[in-house]
């Protein structure tokens, strides 16, 4: 069978369409044009016409180039020796070193069946209190982080990547700034992981489509380590510029856009991804955790808003600090009761007090008098933002409820935390524990 | 009957063939290395058809065969459905697991019913009775049920028994009876029937107006917004609102024969919880595992789109199946949102003219004739049965108005609509008590419901005037309204679905709670001040809420006038009882610190019996 084409009949934003037959759905060709070459996969067959999606763009691509088919979809090797190295959007490597050769593997795999799937009881430490005490991520959760443009999201990620007890890392860069993606490397570098780390980066020099094929990538070699029974993290930034990728393509094909020009398949289109994340029974997990950047900081934004309908809740990152209000790990509650027998109790009691420090605050901005009650609730959030909300910190789950301990034991009396009896006979630092009735409340 | 495909586009084929071309009807798209894919003809134009295609199209060619069969889209009807967990198109899930391992690999289908096991028949017809579709010719028991095998229901005309099968073991595909039609043909009659699943399966004398309430357990539902047996309602709300959860209890705890759980493209996850935990659970109503009573037909949101569509009515007509048998059953659906939007998914692909939020011009009509399948019927033998609908929306930015909720409420019964600020607030289950409705008539008197409702809407209108002139400019009176308000709002309203006793309230208790409740909010306190209003009210909110901690105590209520149905005890009856307090010692409490109140014999701060004992 012939595997050139060179009948090019319309190039049209990122899409060519060439006539052909013998081809395949979603199959992967290669284009070669004065520029070089570059991958492409079939969107559309209809007749003798293909349509194809470029990945390295059709700038420069001429109705006179030739396109190779090569007979199957869109594989990655899968080996050991991906560990320690960095990829791009085609699977190529961009860090200078050798192609990777292996047996490879199918990306976007179907669905997991659903009577595979364990329910998740592990917790993932991540030596950050917001996230282990209040927000707890627990293996096999897909988790996003809601930041708006400004924010140390990224920061964020590499800080989970690094402190998290995962065998593999896997980092899918979307239209990254160069500058973060070196980032990230030295970070990574730095903390000793980045023999267990693979990399596959598309920064925003690179073409647009490029990035489509990041989170397949990333998540089929994610799905394999799970499948030999390992635990996986992948870390996936950004999903707005995979979203925004694919309305571009969308709109290119003529389809019609269903909100702010978004196609109507972008939930699927997620969902597709996200529920990659799995806890295989009887083999390993893979958890995601991904930034969404919120374009205008509006989580009713499509990307925000379809993304929060499928993922296990989300973290919001505001004024460098995750948001105590509004975020959410739905699978908290799988893990939680099993850590320490005040973890529930801290987590409800430390948000409970601080939104009461929000009102505080609000009376004294507005100049009303302050009563005593009011100070202490100040001091209090004064000290909860500093040594607990602080994203830098770097503590073990146990040592940061202690210090929430200490924090409430220097503003408050037992009773007034709401914190019952038993847990407060038990934790309340020592030299502080004044006998005091207690009254607490359920609501 | 056969094509060819001339062109692929997403999950859309386009194929071309020179024989008859019957719209609905299934195929097959035969892949090049053999595989062959399910699909559905959803549009004719000429020689050539438009396919859905319930599988990744992933390496089709133009020109690869397509195999037309002449069936639509069928569920396969018969014993052995319950307790089962399907895909959309009816595949059960664990034996496909068993046959391809961990991934949904496309291509695979599995028989929905095991056609090995083996039921015990008892003949109910006999020879020479004339019968029609629907008549029963004898049952088989399933579960806690007697399944009762039907003459199949799309059979015109009369038919006279020739012959039906003595009582024994019988596999579903034995021929368990011929009968004869008016010009003497004989046709064979198996436990197993089909029936395409868009058609609505209803064979009845008539069709009743639903007045039964359908308990599910939830106090502000059976209290407030009502559901009846052959009604339908919906459950719109943004993510994390509380949807899911709220249809799990539901699904837990709803007072009907089968619960059928259509989880339709949302999260694997939560489907897992179900699948994993309902073996294990038992239903208080009957002592038998829940599983027992449930089907799962599961489609999430990772799985092919088409197949989506697929789910919602395999769910429905399986539901129906089931009211032709006699029995009460209730179809959930999380969430049509994600059907509706697989509509629009295909409907682009047709490149039909899009309408609001480029959903397809016949979305709202297809909503409508969905919940329209609900209903309460009387079969031929007089006995009455019905279909309740539940479905969630997910709207866009959590805004309700958008064309899937708009569409669904103008069909629905009850309108349960979840609230961001509640939920936000922890305030769960997050129905928003002054939005939402229903049209129908619940287990509580009506009148005083609406007595409860006025001092609710008053209250929210004194909290809104107070944020204007703060507490310093409300009188007292409409103070304690407020608080009034708010405190059956906390003890009523709000349930913790995750406590063992907490999370269903029986009938009877129901009642029993709201009445009091409703006594005491229609006393007249005479607070001194805001202060002493403020801890009084706080103080009953507590005392109730502990009560509603405690395991019931039916004593409370005189024999005669009890409806609860008799359940069988569980195991944390009794046992858990001392370290939550007991319902009739809490009641006593209560009676006594409202008495106290007005005999203004004590002083509230020194009570010391009414503080809390757990938390
Ligand atoms: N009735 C409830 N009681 C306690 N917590 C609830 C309740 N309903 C919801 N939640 C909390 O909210 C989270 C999201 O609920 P869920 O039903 O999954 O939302 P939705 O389906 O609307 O997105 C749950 O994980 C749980 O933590
Ligand atoms: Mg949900």
């Amino acid at each position: 069978m012939r595997t050139y084409f060179d009948e090019i009949s319309k190039i049209a934003g990122n899409v060519v369409t060439v006539k052909a037959d013998g081809i395949g759905y979603d199959e992967l060709a290669v284009i070669t044009s004065r520029h070089g070459t570059s991958l492409a996969q079939v969107i559309r067959l209809e007749d003798d016409q293909v349509s194809l999606q470029i990945f390295g763009g059709t700038e420069g691509v001429s109705t006179g180039d030739k396109i190779r088919f090569l007979g199957q979809s869109f594989r990655v090797p899968f080996t050991d020796d991906l560990l320690g190295r960095v990829f791009d959007g085609s699977g190529q490597p961009r860090d200078g070193r050798p192609e990777v050769k292996a047996e490879t593997v199918e990306i976007g795999s179907p669905a997991v069946n659903p009577t595979k799937r364990r329910v998740p009881d592990k917790m993932i430490h991540t030596r950050i209190p917001m996230i282990d005490i209040f927000n707890t991520l627990v293996g096999s959760q897909k988790l996003p982080i809601f930041s708006s443009a400004g924010e140390p999201y990224n920061d964020l990620l590499a800080r989970v990547g690094m402190q998290a007890d995962a065998e593999v890392i896997i980092l899918g860069g979307m239209g990254l700034r160069h500058d973060d993606y070196l980032t990230f490397r030295h970070r990574f570098d730095e903390a000793g992981v980045l023999g267990r780390t693979i990399m596959f980066i598309h920064t925003a020099a690179d073409p647009v489509v490029e990035c489509l094929l990041i989170p397949d990538l990333a998540l089929a070699v994610g799905e394999q380590y799970a499948l030999q029974g390992k635990n996986v993290l992948v870390l996936l930034s950004d999903m707005t510029s995979f979203s925004d990728a694919l309305k571009e393509i969308a709109i290119t094909m003529e389809q019609v856009p269903s909100n702010r020009g978004y196609p109507g398949d972008l939930y699927t289109q997620l969902a597709r991804r996200y529920e990659k994340a799995v806890d295989f029974d009887g083999a390993g997990a893979m958890t995601v955790l991904a930034c969404v950047t919120m374009p205008g900081d509006d989580v009713t934004h499509p990307v925000p808003d379809n993304t929060g309908y499928i993922t296990e809740g989300q973290l919001y990152l505001r004024h460098g600090r995750i948001e105590p209000f509004g975020s959410l790990s739905r699978l908290k509650q799988l893990v939680n009761g099993k850590t320490r027998d005040d973890h529930r109790d801290i987590m409800n009691a430390c948000i409970q007090l601080y939104a009461q420090c929000d009102e505080s605050r609000e009376k004294r901005e507005m100049g009303f008098e302050l009563s005593d009650w009011d100070e202490r609730l100040i001091q209090y959030g004064d000290l909860f933002e500093a040594k607990i909300m602080n994203l830098n910190l770097n503590i073990q789950l146990f040592d940061a409820l202690d210090e929430c301990w200490k924090i409430l034991a220097e503003c408050f009396r037992p009773e007034e935390t709401g914190i019952r009896n038993a847990i407060i006979q038990k934790h309340w630092p020592k030299k502080v524990l004044q006998e005091e009735t207690t009254e607490t409340s359920k609501a | 009957m056969k094509g060819r495909i001339k062109a692929v586009f997403g999950n859309m084929v386009v194929a071309q063939t020179s024989d008859n071309i019957i719209k609905n009807a299934v195929g097959y798209c035969v892949r090049s290395d053999g595989v062959k894919l399910l699909c559905e003809i959803i549009r004719v134009r000429g020689d050539s058809a438009d396919l859905q295609i319930f599988e990744e199209t992933r390496g089709l060619r133009v020109g690869d065969e397509v195999i037309f069969e002449e069936e639509m889209l069928s569920a396969s009807l018969g014993p052995g459905l319950l307790g089962q967990i399907y895909d959309g198109l009816q595949n059960p899930l664990p034996q496909l697991a068993e046959k391809v391992g961990f991934f949904l690999e496309p291509g695979n289908y599995i028989h929905a019913l095991d056609t090995e096991r083996t039921w015990d028949w008892t003949p109910k017809a006999k020879a020479g009775d004339v019968v029609q579709a629907a008549d029963t010719l004898g049952s088989v028991p399933e579960s806690i049920f007697e399944h009762n095998i039907m003459v199949p229901f799309g059979w015109d005309g009369q038919f006279t028994v020739q012959y039906i099968a003595e009582p024994g073991s019988y596999p579903i595909l034995k021929d368990i009876a011929i009968l004869t039609d008016s010009s003497g043909n004989e046709r064979k009659v198996t436990m197993e029937q089909s029936w395409p699943v868009k058609r609505p399966l209803c064979v009845t004398k008539r069709r009743l107006l639903p007045t039964t309430p359908m308990v599910t357990s939830v106090r502000i539902v059976d209290t407030m917004f009502p559901i009846v047996q052959g009604g339908t309602y919906c459950i719109p709300g943004p993510f994390g609102a509380g949807k899911t959860v709220l249809q799990q209890i539901t699904s837990r705890h709803a007072h009907v024969d089968i619960v059928i759980i259509t989880a339709c493209g949302e999260r694997a996850g939560e489907v897992v919880d179900t699948i994993r935990e309902f073996p294990q659970l038992q239903d208080p109503r009957t002592g038998r595992s829940l599983m027992e009573r449930t089907i799962i037909i599961c489609n999430t949101s990772a799985m092919p789109v088409a197949a989506r569509d697929a789910s919602v009515y395999t769910g429905m007509t399986l539901a129906e199946y089931y009211r032709q048998i006699g029995l009460n059953v209730l179809l959930l659906a999380d969430s049509t949102s994600r059907w509706a939007q697989a509509m629009r998914e295909i409907s682009g692909r047709l490149e039909e003219i899009p309408g609001e939020e480029a959903f397809p011009a016949y979305l709202e009509s297809r909503i409508a004739s969905f919940y329209e399948r609900a209903g309460s019927i009387e079969l031929r033998d007089k006995r009455i049965a019905s279909v309740t609908i539940g479905g969630t929306v997910s709207p866009a930015g959590g805004n309700f108005d958008e064309p899937v909720t708009q569409a669904t409420l103008k069909v629905v019964g009850a309108f349960h609509g979840l609230s961001r600020a509640r939920s936000d607030a922890r305030r769960y289950p997050a129905i928003d008590p002054l939005e939402s409705w229903s049209k129908y008539k619940g287990i509580i008197d009506s009148k005083k419901v609406a007595r409860m409702n006025k001092v609710l809407k008053r209250g929210d209108e004194i909290h809104q005037m107070m944020t204007v002139v703060g507490e310093e400019g409300t009188p007292i009176e409409d103070f304690t309204t407020m608080l009034k308000a708010e405190f059956f709002d906390s003890a009523y309203l709000q349930q913790n679905a995750f406590d063992d006793v907490d999370a269903a309230t029986s009938v009877d208790r129901q009642k029993f709670v709201f009445d009091k409740l409703l006594e005491v909010i229609e006393t007249d306190f005479d607070f001194k001040n805001k202060d002493e209003a403020r801890h009084c009210m706080k103080k009953i909110s507590s005392l109730f809420i502990n009560w509603n901690y405690a395991p019931w105590d039916e004593s409370v209520i005189p024999e005669s006038e009890r409806q609860d149905e008799k359940m069988s005890k569980t195991a944390h009856e009794g046992k858990e009882e001392t370290e939550r307090g007991s319902f009739t010692e809490i009641l006593k409490q209560i009676d006594e610190y409202v008495q106290s109140l007005l005999d203004g014999s004590k002083n509230p701060e020194s009570d010391e019996k009414l503080q809390e004992t757990n938390a």
